[in-house]
């Protein structure tokens, strides 16, 4: 089975990068020691520890590296963002705006927060998955105290108007939090222009270690820490620091910066072929997302009568890795609440992938993946009862 | 793909019976709404006896291949044979099912129940009550029903799920 494997599933786990790998081995080998020991290790420790933080501080736009606080990944970072700025802000108030189209990990942190007392408001998207940030205005009242809204949607996506909602919550004075975990090293992300005060991130979007993330906290932001412990990260995270995985991070970080332009240059060269060349493979189908506000490397296409994790394995057995996001799939059970949001019915939603393109994808790629999709779409709407046959 | 045994990817990869009989002396219709699995089960029956049956199915890799294994157990069984047939029977014959496909995915005998059904209340010159794809499963296993967000059991129709906590939108 020396099949080379067609990766168009980058997000469920991008591939280390060969510089984040050389830097990463090299701090295995070298025993850094502990950032606030201090003794001669542990200043070098701290050294790394610096230099990732500034290069992480450079990728989003802060002139304070210290706005930048490492974490555990995209869960930890918008766990803390949320739940931190709720708590410390509880005797302001208790109402948080959302949308109805965030990651898990946004939803089940403001619905434990539902549990506890808060009130939340959900904002609707558009049949592009956009939100309107005049609704957004409309949802805020004076017992606001934070309004989270995702940069870009990963599983559509679609990519909000951050800017303008962040005039707004200025205006309002409303903490605003951005989950930008699909954006951040795929996309430009500047944080002055975007107006937010909590951005976070995960670094294994950008060619970074899974298990390293960060959240970018506007310097004078009230938020409380989710982990109680030690003065680490200017204490606002307990706990010694992940260093190795923070200097792949750092590197990650340097990598995207410097090949920002020719990295969208070249996945959109691959999503461009896809999207121009599917209608000559397959019909029956829909394209979720905006047209135009909208991650360069991402598909979201929702096949009629048949069902993704099939779709999946009939790939797989090709030697294609794709992902689904039908609720059969490992895990959940439900159809995804983004694309009903965006008018899905629960069947064609059954019948979605999650394309994502990346570094070592080319666009013969696209032209052996769709002539295998061509062949299990048509084996399984063979089998499918929801197929019109004549 | 590990999840699956190797007679479930078997079934998949090269699923029996596929098809529909025309004329059909029963046919059982089953879906879930909340994953979506919807299966077709179409009987020929001659002497008591099911002498050929197809299905259709639009679902996961575990419904396709539940539906193709039930008709290879059910062809060629006398009606009461194929009555015995349990859910369980076709998740054991398939070397065992996920988890959390036990519940969703393995309708494939409630399906086979529905077409027998079906065929009866035709000899015995009922009319069909109703023509319409049904949308709810009958737990004829007593199969519990398992929380989305957590997978753990629920009480059918709970609207809270005790485990984690989460508020469930009961869909059936």
């Amino acid at each position: 089975m020396d099949m080379k494997i067609i990766n168009l599933d980058y997000l469920s786990a991008n591939p280390l990068l060969p510089e984040v790998q050389d830097a990463m081995i090299e701090a295995i080998r070298e025993n850094h020691g502990n950032p606030s020991s201090q003794h001669g290790m542990g200043e070098k420790a701290l050294k790394a520890l610096t230099n990732a933080r500034e290069s992480v501080a450079k990728l989003l736009n802060s002139s304070i590296p210290e706005e930048i606080i490492f974490t555990s990944g995209g869960t930890e970072s918008i766990n803390h963002a949320v739940k931190g700025v709720a708590h410390s802000q509880s005797k302001k108030g208790k109402h948080i705006v959302t949308s109805n189209i965030e990651h898990s990990a946004v939803l089940r942190s403001i619905k434990r927060l539902h549990m506890m007392g808060y009130k939340v408001t959900s904002v609707p998207v558009d049949e592009s998955g956009r939100v309107n940030p005049e609704a957004v205005a409309k949802a805020i009242t004076d017992e606001t105290i934070l309004v989270s809204i995702m940069h870009s949607n990963n599983e559509i996506g679609t990519i909000q108007p951050i800017e303008e909602i962040g005039r707004i919550t200025k205006e309002k004075k409303v903490i605003f939090h951005t989950d930008a975990v699909a954006s951040v090293g795929v996309v430009p992300i500047d944080v002055q222009k975007l107006g937010v005060d909590l951005l976070s991130f995960a670094s294994n979007n950008f060619y970074g270690p899974a298990g390293v993330g960060g959240l970018y906290i506007r310097k004078g932001t009230p938020i409380w820490p989710l982990l109680e412990g030690g003065v680490q990260e200017s204490n606002k995270r307990a706990g010694t620091e992940n260093l190795i995985g923070i200097i792949g991070t750092g590197v990650a970080a340097d990598l995207a910066r410097r090949d920002m332009e020719s990295r969208i240059a070249h996945v959109s060269k691959v999503k461009d072929k896809l999207l121009r060349e599917l209608p000559n493979y397959i019909d029956d189908y829909f394209i979720n997302g905006h047209p135009k506000h909208t991650l360069p490397n991402m598909v979201s296409v929702s096949i009629q009568y048949i069902e993704g994790e099939s779709v999946v394995l009939m790939l797989d057995d090709e030697g294609i890795a794709v992902s689904t996001r039908s609720a059969c799939a490992a895990g959940s059970l439900r159809a995804s609440h983004v694309l009903l949001s965006v008018g899905r019915d629960y069947a064609d939603a059954q019948g979605t992938m999650v394309l994502t393109f990346g570094v070592d994808n080319e666009e013969e790629d696209v032209t052996k993946f769709l002539s295998s999709l061509k062949e299990a779409v048509k084996t399984l709407r063979q089998i499918s009862p929801l197929y019109p046959l004549s | 793909m590990t999840m699956y045994s190797k007679t479930v990817m078997d079934h998949f990869r090269s699923p029996r019976n596929v098809g529909v009989i025309e004329n059909a002396g029963g046919m059982g219709e089953i879906g879930n709404p909340l994953c979506g699995d919807m299966m077709t089960i179409y009987l020929k029956i001659e002497n008591e006896k099911i002498e050929d049956i197809k299905f259709q199915t639009f679902g996961c890799g575990a419904a396709i291949a539940v539906s193709s294994m039930l008709t290879e157990m059910a062809k060629g069984k006398s009606i009461e044979e194929a009555k015995k047939i349990s859910n369980k029977d076709v998740a054991e014959a398939l070397e065992g099912l996920p988890k959390n496909k036990l519940h969703c995915s393995n309708l494939g005998a409630d399906a086979l129940h529905l077409a027998i059904k079906d065929y009866e209340d035709k000899k015995a010159g009922k009319k069909k009550p109703d023509d319409k794809r049904k949308e709810q499963h009958e737990h004829v296993d007593g199969d519990a029903c398992h929380c989305p967000y957590c997978d753990s059991e629920i009480a059918d129709g709970a609207t809270l799920c005790t485990a984690c906590q989460s508020e469930i939108e009961v869909q059936h």
